[in-house]
């Protein structure tokens, strides 16, 4: 019956797919050509301009941030969707070709027109996967109102230091980043990372440029404690004589009328009798394997790198172009010193390998730098850390466990199930429930789908080793068994109760997650009993001012926290200055992310400032369950303020605090945003926590997803067991009170039935 | 019903409270500074003011326009919108979906409810570091990527357990006795459940719904990996444009933040009447 029911159906559909073919299938052949990028300001503008001139197919520009660009390009393009190229600098190559995202760009590149070095920072494998649009290195910013000549060198720079005017620094540069260090190292001979990929941040060379930038730090000639706003501030204000950076601090310097600076090549260094050697970024156009099939989108990439596109970006964006054969503007002194200082740079290299180099070289930098150990050490330290991280994957393991365990499993389940579903306790119990699953079905199947999923397919992910490149590809060959939790329980070989070992990590961790649920509990609740106060004036708007922290981004308040906490120019050392200046006492400023305690009590102080509003909001809401007549009942049995507020509100209100305190605890827990913006794990990777470790893991340690994963996994077995014992207690205590109360539980339950 | 408190016992509360409000702004107001500042020297200070007082930074946030298809459109008004509905979406289908699950589980007895129970709580303790790209494949797979309503389906099943958890001790904390009341008059079980608990909750469910709409608001990771189009962009993707790979446009980014954050701090002045309508308020009208 059924089916000679369903057969016009069939037809229908038929039709339907015939209309559908017919009427798309002109729209599905003139595909639009997608392009993805992170420029911004005038080199989008730039950018828009000259694909608006592209004759063929329509062009869809998405412009990302730059923070989501690599990871949303790799996802999207594994799944068959994303862009058909995009833009980006070359030394990420390394990392998209492993992912299979990028193909070789053919006939989209005029090799001509391009130098070799610039042709050879492009390729892979002996070929080019990327047309090069735009070069980008730092070189030297010279202010010319304090300085008239530019020195020979960089020992010179220091010899001003005395012929400054007062709160004059001479040299600002962001010396606490691998980036802008490397010059020095290269300068001295050294390289950041070997041609055979193995960490080149050892040795003379190295320490000899730590040595150096140490000196100028003692000599006064550097600013402490520098990042990129920091000196761009000290520059734009006349408040540094000569900063080193990239083309982009020009832009920040645009609307700054007052000041006058030119550009100049990088300075040699004396002592090693050769300039600094910055990185050179060549932004390249990235074909996708989609992209690279289709002919207009090469034409695109072709056009995009043309002479005719070169010069719409010189003259609008003011960027270096890559092409040799299209002329700088004759005046422009600017782009002519970074095209003198990109002759002389050294091209990123694009090795994944690169992409393990930057963590332990800024510790071991920010660690010398700080004077917390001499750089031999450090750099052995960073090394061991970069081979920890570059360690060989695991070979992968037997199945055969596995699968018995998992059969096992199954088969259990299946048993208990059929031998549950037999007893007829259990099936009237079933029965006598289905008017509750008729409330919770639609909760179950989005939660199930969306939330519990994605977080068993992620847990599986951890008995997965090595760096996964291409989800794709994925496969049995990947499967290390038990592998990652062993290597995290004994961590990986080294002393149990070192720095970054699990075991210490989690100590921090609970530390963090005890201080910070106390605060917020102990705030929240205070201020919402203040507010929940009768009688009060100005009630709304004290609710609304107290709730700011939580309504306002976390990110830029989270920074905001960090500047304060700045050794020089916070806000913290700013009130010790007025102390001083008041009370005549000699404070010194705090270096705030030198040490570990004061590290941690700058983030526990942010999270706490952002977490309390969540608490005062619930205790608010918990606090219109509390009817007014027992307060009232309790007073006139003659309880104190105190003894109502112990006795009689917060038992009331805890029932509803409850599920919000553990959720806090939780959440807390895994609160990865504040410890990576504040402390970013300063001092030396102290003041990480577990979540923020699994990150690092995840995404800047060569993709090391199935050891993140078995983070991810012991944090939810921590949380998990912790739950448990505390229900566990939590039922025998009252085992007797629900006794008492199961009668009325079985009359709201008879009620549902 | 109540005595006026004495002059001193008020004017000590104002203090706290004026000390607190002060705790939660002083960061901002840097936020704020940061926003309105023409130029900033590098100098230790204790009283956040704009430097070199402009508006450049909020004109040039709010004012943000795109050409797409050949027609301008206003970029931050579209990206503001798509904030609000994404985020008032959330929240109406988090909350329709928690609400009948947390009833059930504060009122009903079935099988399953203890481990179903213990699940929801398991579900908030998994970071989403690991879960991200299965998350991903499967919102692939359903074909709700670069769509707004898989980013509401994603939002809302994720504020659900929360919701679920905060919901059903509201409910708890309902006497029954209300809900039998109604039942001892004609009413069934689920026109008391509607008519009486619902109303009678109320306070919470503002307050389950602001949550599940702050989440919404102010994510964008998810946000910026779903969505493939500029004018599908929530505020924040846009706000973390400004954050580049070498340098960062602070400024323009603490002047979005300052706007970003109005809309809820507006909507939270709304929700406040509702938190004020306590438990007696639904008993009576039920």
């Amino acid at each position: 019956m059924k089916s000679t029911e369903r057969r016009p159906f069939r037809g229908c559909w038929a039709f339907a797919l015939l209309f559908v073919v017919v009427f798309f299938a002109p729209a599905a052949r003139a595909e639009p050509i997608r392009l993805w990028h992170a420029q911004r300001g005038d080199e989008q503008k730039a950018l828009e301009e000259i694909v608006a001139r592209f004759q063929g197919e329509r062009v869809e520009l998405l412009a990302l941030p730059s923070d989501a660009f690599k990871s949303k390009v790799s996802a999207a393009v594994q799944f068959g969707e994303g862009p058909d190229l995009f833009l980006d600098a070359h030394d990420k190559l390394g990392d998209y070709d492993g992912r299979k995202v990028v193909a070789p760009v053919g006939d989209a590149l005029d090799r001509n027109a391009f130098a070799g070095p610039t042709l050879a920072a492009v390729s892979l494998h002996g070929e080019p996967y990327g047309v090069p649009i735009t070069q980008k290195s730092i070189a030297l910013y010279v202010n010319t109102d304090l300085v008239k000549e530019i020195p020979a060198d960089l020992e010179s720079i220091a010899a001003l230091a005395e012929h400054l005017p007062a709160g004059v620094v001479p040299l600002a540069y962001y010396s606490q980043s691998t980036y802008y260090h490397a010059g020095f190292v290269h300068a001295f001979g050294g390289l950041m990372l070997t041609p055979d990929d193995q960490f080149g941040f050892v040795g003379p060379a190295a320490e000899k440029s730590l040595d150096f930038v140490l000196d100028l730090r003692a000599k006064k000639v550097v600013a402490e404690d520098t990042d990129v706003s920091v000196v761009t501030n000290l520059f734009r204000s006349g408040k540094a004589a000569f900063a080193i950076d990239g083309p982009w601090l020009a832009t920040s310097l645009a609307d700054a009328p007052l000041l006058h600076y030119r550009v100049a090549p990088l300075p040699h260094v004396r002592a090693a009798g050769k300039p600094l050697q910055p990185y050179l970024g060549v932004e390249a156009v990235m074909l996708t394997p989609k992209g690279a099939t289709r002919p207009e989108v090469r034409a695109l990439a072709r056009l995009l790198a043309s002479p005719e596109a070169t010069k719409i970006r010189l003259e609008r964006a003011r960027t270096l172009p890559a092409r040799i054969d299209v002329p700088l503007p004759p005046e422009d002194a600017f782009l002519a010193a970074f095209a003198e200082q990109a002759r002389s740079s050294i091209a990123m290299p694009s090795s994944l390998a690169m992409n393990a180099v930057w963590e332990p070289s800024d510790r071991a930098i920010r660690k010398v730098l700080r004077r917390d150990a001499l750089p031999a050490l450090a750099l052995s330290e960073a090394k061991r850390r970069f081979d920890d991280v570059r360690r060989p994957a695991p070979p992968p393991a037997s199945r055969t466990p596995g699968l018995v365990v998992f059969g096992a499993l199954l088969l259990l389940g299946a048993v208990s199930l059929v031998r549950r579903a037999k007893e007829p306790e259990f099936r009237r119990d079933v029965k006598r429930s289905l008017p509750a699953y008729a409330y919770v079905a639609h909760a179950v199947i989005a939660v199930g789908v969306l939330v519990v999923l994605p977080l068993v397919l992620g847990a599986l992910t951890s008995l997965l080793g090595g760096s996964i490149q291409n989800l794709k590809e994925v496969g049995w060959n990947n499967y290390v068994g038990l592998h990652n939790f062993v290597q995290i329980l004994t961590a990986r070989g080294g002393p149990l109760l070192s720095t970054g070992s699990f075991y210490v990590v989690l100590l921090v961790t609970v530390l963090w997650t005890v201080l910070n649920v106390f605060f917020h509990v102990a705030i929240g609740v205070a201020l919402a009993l203040l507010l929940s106060r009768p009688m009060l004036r100005l009630r709304a708007l004290y609710r609304v001012l107290l709730i700011i922290p939580w309504a306002v981004p976390s990110y830029v308040t989270a920074l905001a926290w960090k500047g304060m906490f700045h050794r020089q120019f916070g806000a913290v050392t700013g009130l010790i200055q007025a102390l001083n200046e008041t009370f005549g006492t000699s404070l010194e400023p705090i270096s705030w992310f030198a040490r570990f305690s004061t590290a941690f009590a700058a983030n526990v102080a942010t999270n706490v400032w952002l977490g309390f509003p969540f608490m005062m909001v619930v205790t608010i809401g918990a606090l219109t369950a509390v009817p007014d007549d027992v307060l009232e009942a309790a007073k006139v049995d003659g309880a104190s303020r105190w003894q109502r507020l112990w006795l009689v509100t917060l038992p009331m209100i805890r029932p509803s605090l409850l599920p919000a305190v553990t959720m806090g605890a939780v959440w807390t827990f895994n609160m990865f945003n504040v410890v990576f913006l504040v402390s970013g794990g300063e001092p030396d990777g102290t003041t990480e926590i577990l979540v923020t470790e699994a990150y690092r893991w995840a995404f800047t340690r060569n993709a090391q997803y199935g050891y993140a994963a078995a983070y991810a996994v012991l944090i939810f077995l921590l949380l998990f067991g912790r739950t448990r014992i505390s229900d566990w207690r939590a039922e025998r205590r009252e085992a007797r009170e629900k006794e008492a109360s199961a009668a009325a539980m079985a009359k709201a339950a008879g009620g549902a039935a | 019903m109540n005595k006026k408190p004495s002059f001193f016992e008020s004017a000590a509360s104002h203090v706290v409270l004026v000390l607190a409000v002060s705790f939660a702004l002083y960061p901002v107001l840097w936020v704020v500074a940061l926003a309105f500042s023409g130029t900033q020297t590098p100098s230790p200070r204790v009283i956040p003011v704009p430097e070199a007082p402009t508006l450049a930074h909020l004109s040039a946030v709010v004012g943000a326009t795109r050409k797409v298809d050949g027609v301008d459109i206003w970029l931050f008004g579209r990206q503001l919108a798509n904030s609000l509905v994404v985020s008032l979406a959330t929240a109406l289908v988090g909350v329709l979906i928690a609400i009948p699950t947390a009833y059930a589980l504060a009122r009903f007895r079935f099988a399953g409810k203890e481990s179903g129970v213990r699940a929801l709580l398991a579900t908030q303790m998994f970071p989403a570091v690991a879960s991200a790209i299965p998350l991903y494949m499967i919102l692939n797979y359903l074909g709700l990527l670069n769509s707004r309503t898989g980013l509401v389906v994603c939002y809302a099943s994720t504020s659900v357990p929360f919701s679920i958890f905060q919901l059903r001790a509201a409910f708890e904390a309902i006497p029954v006795d209300l809900e039998e009341a109604a039942m001892v008059d004609g009413a069934t079980r689920f026109s008391a459940f509607v008519r009486v608990v619902l109303p009678a909750a109320r306070p919470a469910i503002a307050v389950t719904a602001l949550f599940a709409f702050m989440g919404a608001y102010n994510e964008f990771i998810l946000a910026a990996t779903l969505l493939d189009k500029e004018e599908m962009f929530t505020l924040p993707v846009m706000l973390q444009r400004f954050i580049g790979e070498y340098d960062a446009q602070w400024e323009k980014f603490a002047a979005g933040a300052l706007v970003v954050s109005l809309p809820v701090m507006a909507l939270f002045y709304v929700a406040q009447r509702h938190l004020v309508a306590g438990l007696t308020a639904g008993g009576v009208k039920g």
